[in-house]
Order: C-alpha cells, then sequence, then structure tokens
C-alpha cells in the first residue's frame, strides 16, 4: 500500500482520534465557530420560535478544547391549555389574574399569552487525564422570564480495548427556579379562585452510563443506559383540566396538578455504518419509561448521500410513541376529585413523526454550511371513549404540525 | 430500582466482553476519524432537536442528559 503524505497524517490523527471527541484536524488556538438560525412554527398560529445559536470551541493543544455557546431563543403566539371546547363562548383570566380572553364555540382553547425569550450560555472544557482516559466537565444557565435554570455535569470516557470501546460515565445536576406569571397557582383550584402564590423549584439528576464500539473500519455502535430523577415542582402553572357537567359542557377550569417527583430510566442505542460509495447511514432507538406511567419509543433514521465537491443530501424519517400519563385526563367530572390531573396534549397518548432532509455543503476544513428543512406531525386520539354529549363532537386531541427550517454556518478562526 | 442497575450493569459488561473481538487496528481508522462518521457530528442540529421534542413530547434525554433547562416542560 503507499501512502502520500496527507494519507499518513489523516491515519496519524485517526490513530490518536478517540471515538466520541471532536475532529482532530483542528490546531492549537484554533476557534472553531459554528453558528445555526432556526425557525420554528406551528399550524393554526399556535407557537412560532426563533432561535440563532452560536457555539466557540477553542483548541488548547494536547486534546484539551474548551467550548462555550450561547442560544437566544424567542417565543411567541398561543399554546394549548389543557381546557375543552364548548359550545358556547368560554372566557380565560390570563395568568397574571389580570383580564381575560375568549374562546369561540367549538374552537380549542389557546392561551394567546404565550410570549418569551429565554437566553441561555454554557461552557464545556474537555481534557485528557492521561492515554486512555478523558474528563469533561460542563455548566450551563438559562433564564427566561418565568423561569431560571443552573446546571453543571461532569463526564468521564475511557477508552479500551485499543481505543475500540470507549466506556462513558457522567453526571448532571440541574436546578430549576420557576417564577410564574401572577404566582405559582394551588392545584386543582378553581381558575376564577385565582389561589396564587409565590415562586417554586425542581433539581433534576440525571446520570448516564454509555459504551460505545468500533464494530469494523466502517461502522460503530453506542449504547446508553440514563436515568433521571427530578424532584420538586413538576406542574405546568398555565395548564388547566376542564370540569364537565353532565351533558360535557365545561363548567370550570382548575389548574392541573402534578406529582413532585419523576424517575425516568431510558436506553439509547444508535448505529451507524459508511457504506462502500461513502454515503452514511445512521438507525437509532430509545425506549423511555418512568414513574408518571410514561413509556416511550423513538426510532430516528438518516441516510446521507455523499457527493463530490463536498455536497450531501441528509434525508430524515423520525417516528415516536409514547402511552399517556397514569394522571392524564382530557377532562374531570363534576364531583372528582383525584390527587393529580393534567390535560396537557404533552402528557397523552400519541405519535409523531419527522420528515426531513438536509442539504450541506463542507467547502473546505474550516468552512460548512448546510439547510435543514423538517416536519412534524403529532396525533392523538381526537375522540376519546370516554368523551360523552358535547364533547363526543369535539376534537379532543387537535393535531399538531410543525415546520421546522435551519441554517447552519461553520468556520475557522 | 437497584437490581433493575445491577441488571444493566451485568448485560453492558456482557455486551462489551462480547465486543472484545471487535474493532479495527490503529491504522484502519481513515473512515472513522471523518467529520461526519463522529458519533457527535452535527450537535447544534441535536441541540435543537432535544428542545423542540423536549417541549413537545414527555421524553428526552437518551443520547445526553434528559434535563431541559427551559420552562417549556
Amino acid at each position: 500500500m503507499q501512502l502520500s503524505n496527507k494519507n499518513i497524517a489523516g491515519l496519524l490523527s485517526a490513530a490518536t482520534c478517540s471515538l466520541l471527541g471532536a475532529s482532530a484536524q483542528a490546531e492549537e488556538g484554533d476557534w472553531d465557530i459554528d453558528t445555526a438560525f432556526l425557525y420554528y412554527s406551528e399550524s393554526d398560529d399556535r407557537v412560532e420560535a426563533f432561535e440563532p445559536v452560536v457555539s466557540a470551541t477553542k483548541d488548547l493543544g494536547d486534546d484539551e478544547s474548551l467550548s462555550m455557546k450561547l442560544v437566544l431563543d424567542s417565543l411567541t403566539g398561543a399554546s394549548a391549555s389543557g381546557a375543552v371546547p364548548s359550545t358556547q363562548v368560554q372566557t380565560f383570566t390570563r395568568p397574571s389574574g389580570n383580564g381575560s380572553y375568549t374562546v369561540q364555540p367549538n374552537e380549542t382553547p389557546l392561551d394567546d399569552t404565550f410570549k418569551d425569550t429565554r437566553v441561555s450560555y454554557s461552557m464545556n472544557w474537555e481534557k485528557p487525564i492521561d492515554r486512555n482516559n478523558r474528563r469533561n466537565l460542563g455548566f450551563n444557565v438559562s433564564t427566561e422570564y418565568d423561569f431560571t435554570s443552573v446546571s453543571g455535569n461532569a463526564m468521564w470516557q475511557r477508552d479500551t480495548n485499543q481505543k475500540n470501546t470507549t466506556w462513558s460515565y457522567g453526571f448532571n445536576l440541574e436546578l430549576d427556579e420557576i417564577d410564574p406569571v401572577g404566582g405559582a397557582p394551588e392545584p386543582l383550584t378553581s381558575m376564577n379562585a385565582q389561589d396564587k402564590a409565590g415562586t417554586d423549584s425542581r433539581t433534576v439528576l440525571d446520570f448516564l452510563f454509555g459504551v460505545t464500539q468500533v464494530i469494523d473500519r466502517s461502522s460503530l455502535f453506542q449504547v446508553n443506559l440514563s436515568l433521571s430523577e427530578a424532584d420538586g415542582y413538576m406542574t405546568d402553572p398555565y395548564k388547566f383540566v376542564s370540569v364537565v357537567d353532565n351533558s360535557g359542557e365545561p363548567i370550570d377550569q382548575l389548574f392541573e396538578s402534578r406529582p413532585d417527583s419523576r424517575s425516568r430510566q431510558s436506553i439509547y442505542a444508535r448505529y451507524k455504518k459508511m457504506l462502500s460509495n461513502k454515503d452514511i447511514f445512521t438507525a437509532s432507538y430509545r425506549f423511555m419509561t418512568d414513574d408518571w406511567g410514561v413509556d416511550s419509543n423513538t426510532l430516528d433514521f438518516t441516510y446521507r448521500f455523499n457527493f463530490s465537491g463536498g455536497y450531501y443530501l441528509q434525508p430524515r424519517l423520525r417516528w415516536y410513541d409514547q402511552t399517556e400519563a397514569d394522571f392524564y385526563r382530557y377532562f374531570l367530572l363534576s364531583g372528582e376529585s383525584p390527587d393529580y390531573a393534567s390535560a396537557d396534549y404533552r402528557l397523552g397518548e400519541m405519535e409523531a413523526t419527522t420528515v426531513g432532509v438536509k442539504f450541506g455543503r463542507n467547502i473546505d476544513e474550516q468552512h460548512a454550511w448546510s439547510f435543514r428543512l423538517e416536519l412534524y406531525e403529532q396525533t392523538g386520539d381526537s375522540s376519546p371513549s370516554e368523551a360523552f354529549g358535547q364533547l363526543a363532537q369535539q376534537d379532543l386531541y387537535p393535531t399538531l404540525e410543525a415546520t421546522i427550517v435551519q441554517f447552519n454556518y461553520s468556520f475557522r478562526w | 430500582m437497584t437490581r433493575v442497575i445491577q441488571g444493566l450493569v451485568m448485560c453492558t459488561l456482557l455486551a462489551a466482553t462480547g465486543c472484545s473481538s471487535l474493532g479495527v487496528k490503529p491504522w484502519e481508522r481513515e473512515l472513522l476519524a471523518r467529520e461526519d462518521m463522529l458519533m457527535d457530528a452535527d450537535a447544534l442540529d441535536l441541540a435543537f432537536d432535544e428542545h423542540i421534542y423536549f417541549s413537545k413530547e414527555a421524553s428526552s434525554g437518551g443520547q445526553g442528559f434528559a434535563g431541559g433547562g427551559c420552562g417549556c416542560n
């Protein structure tokens, strides 16, 4: 086998490159800048988001790197409040307690006060411990009008078996402070009472244990096991559960109530293979289960066509399904008094698909751009068997459709 | 819970033992070292996805940590 200088350089960098680490091609002192802009838009004038991101990674030499990321997230639009539609005009008090908005007959109640701007800043410091061990320390702070989150994480990665196997052990501790507009409502009290007070908080502790294995020259396999323990305020302070009379008409709106702890476990597996024509196939699967009764399956496939000139085209298909939380209720009957109840569609039984395509070009080793367009659709049971009276005529789980548009540009500086 | 964790650790160890015959020599990594073959390629896309799906579904994490760091769910 004859090797050119370029090949030798490539092989040497490959030989020292870890399975999970960043590209070995950056030189000491270089900054790798990744910028991206996301536009997310839901149908029926629901949520719209603009999200610019800039990420900078500095190569400190000897496989040590420091990265920083700044995210701005601007949200507007309306979000389903959880209340059921009615044949009558419905009036809802705004979260602040001042003013109200009305919902027309037979329309899904949406809270139109949904507007927020989030700023998130994160840092990550990766450093080798010795030839086969690395550690990664991360820090993240995120603030929005009614929510502040601070988190720190640590990850240890160990290569064994001639760097063919990488073991990852990590944890993340997140502290959240929730300061709802108008105060945190007393769970399952009437919207009309406006029984609200103060702020609340929660902690989320995550553990991750992963193995990445090189199978052969062109394929990799990864398995992660994750545990997540959340304690504290888990309720959405802006969501309602409707109380209906015996004709199915809503007679009251209660603030929802969720348990104050949640344990989640998940297993995630991914396979990545480069074909003989240099195209890349990736498949992943995740199973998640939690003590709220939610089980979910996620399948994700991408196929990357690599063309000459650094161009590529990458179609994607994602499929997701979940069971409903034990306390998910489309509505409550008059006189019922459960401990917990939520009509948040995100806790209901549903399926979702994402179909999309990404097109991009790696211009040279220092410049790349890409464009991504995806369509997301989420469907649930619009006419559940428990619906009666006027509810049987309503769409109790409207289909959600969203368009995702993203542009990325990366350069070295 | 402890039994579940012990079981998962055992399974992974068994899998890893079975994996010891897999892999490549250091000079056979040219394809694996390509940027598009890294497991964390498209990191910004992944971060956007995590944020979107955390906001719209009851599951999160798996590939990384599950905490969302936002008030959207």
